[in-house]
């Protein structure tokens, strides 16, 4: 009973899934291959860079924490959340929904970032 | 090593085969905390580096303590390889004391990433100070991941919400609080609602001749907002305070000494056991100061306090490991 629940419910994330990447396809494929360096935000000197980073739909960003202190990277609105990244360890996480994205390190809040999906 | 006089940290090679003589010279700033002497109601501050050079009646009072401060336990790069060592070099600097001070303060970041064996390695170097009784509040790397429950486990045990408490010593009414928890995107330190209720409660039924001493990991004025050092709502907690003929404010979280009155209130901010972080603005970021060999140990502190029963201020001084 619970497998066939949770299989509809793949089912179902699929075809959204599809659906979406569907209509975008080409501008996707496009702005992935021109923007590839800007797919990853690096953590330098307490601050997110680039602060501001806009990505198509499905892209997967790469946070890398290069400082000599842990930070986290937090979603304003709890849609992400990473654990704790000491130096060198990273954090990635895909956008498959257009939007714009707020986050910050929850242990220096005064960090902060957004990611605009388009 | 933790009974052994200062003096002699400087000539110990043995152990883990690391030259402790060469390492803590290069690392002069290393494991520092505050000796605070409460004087005529006056809390005054001393950098552990600089007791040798305090006479007796400047070391005595009627309540002494320590505060220690950031040891960031776990943290192992080049501003300092060995936060052990610098913090069982302040534990050394505190058992020279001539007269055992009665408890310990620790305002935060005990551990640098939460973890259960960094947590144990403080507790286990600190077990080797004279005075028995450590009071801590969290730094906000002593609650990732989790919340703070590990903290509250191994620390918080009678405390109220996410580990705030009071308790009296001598006359004198300490109060540790938390504001490292839900912090909000581009703001500073917090302490909520239900935290400065309870301080309100708190401090309502004392004299206002009660010494009153506030500690807390982020300090609790404005030192520099720009990099977080500072804490949105402590403007009400100190509002609750105000009545009160002395109060002194003691924080970590800054690495640095500061010190500042306001009215009644003085506040100080400790060195770290562990690694210096700049003056603020005089670098791109907060983050581990590397500085010149010769200058470290005049960079790192222990702050004691010590207590005169009967008057009415206190007094603080942050001192050095040099």
């Amino acid at each position: 009973m619970r497998r066939s629940v949770s299989i509809a419910g793949l089912a179902a994330t699929l075809v959204l899934g599809m659906g979406a990447l569907g209509a975008d396809q080409k501008s996707f494929v496009v702005s992935a291959q021109q923007k590839q360096e800007a797919m990853e935000v690096k953590i330098d000197n307490f601050s997110f860079g680039p602060a501001a980073l806009t990505v198509p739909v499905g892209t997967t960003v790469t946070w890398t924490n290069r400082d000599d202190i842990p930070h986290t990277v937090v979603s304003t609105d709890g849609v992400f959340k990473s654990k704790v990244l000491d130096t060198d360890e990273k954090f990635s996480f895909t956008f498959s929904k257009a939007g714009t994205f707020p986050y910050f390190c929850s242990i220096h809040p005064k960090m902060t970032g957004k990611v605009i999906v388009q | 090593m933790g009974s052994k006089r200062k003096d002699e940290i400087l000539h110990d090679h043995n152990h883990d085969g690391i030259d402790r003589r060469g390492f803590l010279k290069c690392m002069a700033w290393a494991g520092t905390g505050a000796f605070c002497v409460m004087q005529g109601g006056v809390l005054k501050s001393y950098s552990l580096s600089r007791l040798p050079k305090l006479g007796p009646k400047e070391a005595m009072g009627e309540l002494s303590f320590v505060q220690i401060s950031d040891s960031h336990m776990g943290f192992n790069k080049p501003a300092n390889p060995d936060v052990a060592g610098t913090l069982k070099a302040a534990v050394d600097k505190i058992n020279s004391l001539s007269a055992a001070p009665e408890f310990m303060l620790h305002t935060g970041d005990i551990s640098h990433l939460s973890k259960p064996e960094e947590f144990d390695t403080v507790d286990q170097i600190l077990k080797s100070a004279t005075p028995k009784d450590v009071f801590y509040v969290p730094g906000e790397h002593d609650v990732l991941n989790d919340d703070g429950k590990q903290f509250q486990e191994r620390y918080g045990k009678g405390s109220k919400g996410n580990g705030w408490y009071s308790f009296d010593k001598k006359g004198v009414h300490f109060v540790g609080l938390v504001n490292v928890m839900n912090l909000k995107a581009g703001g500073l330190g917090t302490l909520g609602h239900e935290q400065l209720e309870w301080l309100e409660d708190d401090v309502k039924h004392l004299k206002h001749s009660t010494p009153i001493v506030v500690f807390a990991h982020i300090p609790l004025w404005s030192v520099y907002p720009e990099w977080g050092w500072g804490t949105e709502d402590s403007a009400q907690a100190l509002a609750y305070l105000k009545k009160f003929g002395s109060v002194t404010v003691l924080n970590g979280h800054i690495h640095q000494t500061m010190q500042k009155v306001e009215g009644n209130v003085t506040f100080h901010t400790a060195a770290s056991t562990a690694f210096p972080q700049p003056q603020p603005g005089t670098a791109d970021s907060p983050g581990p100061m590397k500085v010149p060999a010769e200058q470290l140990k005049s960079v790192l502190g222990i702050t004691d306090v010590n207590y005169v029963q009967g008057q009415h201020a206190l007094a603080v001084v942050d001192s050095s490991l040099a």
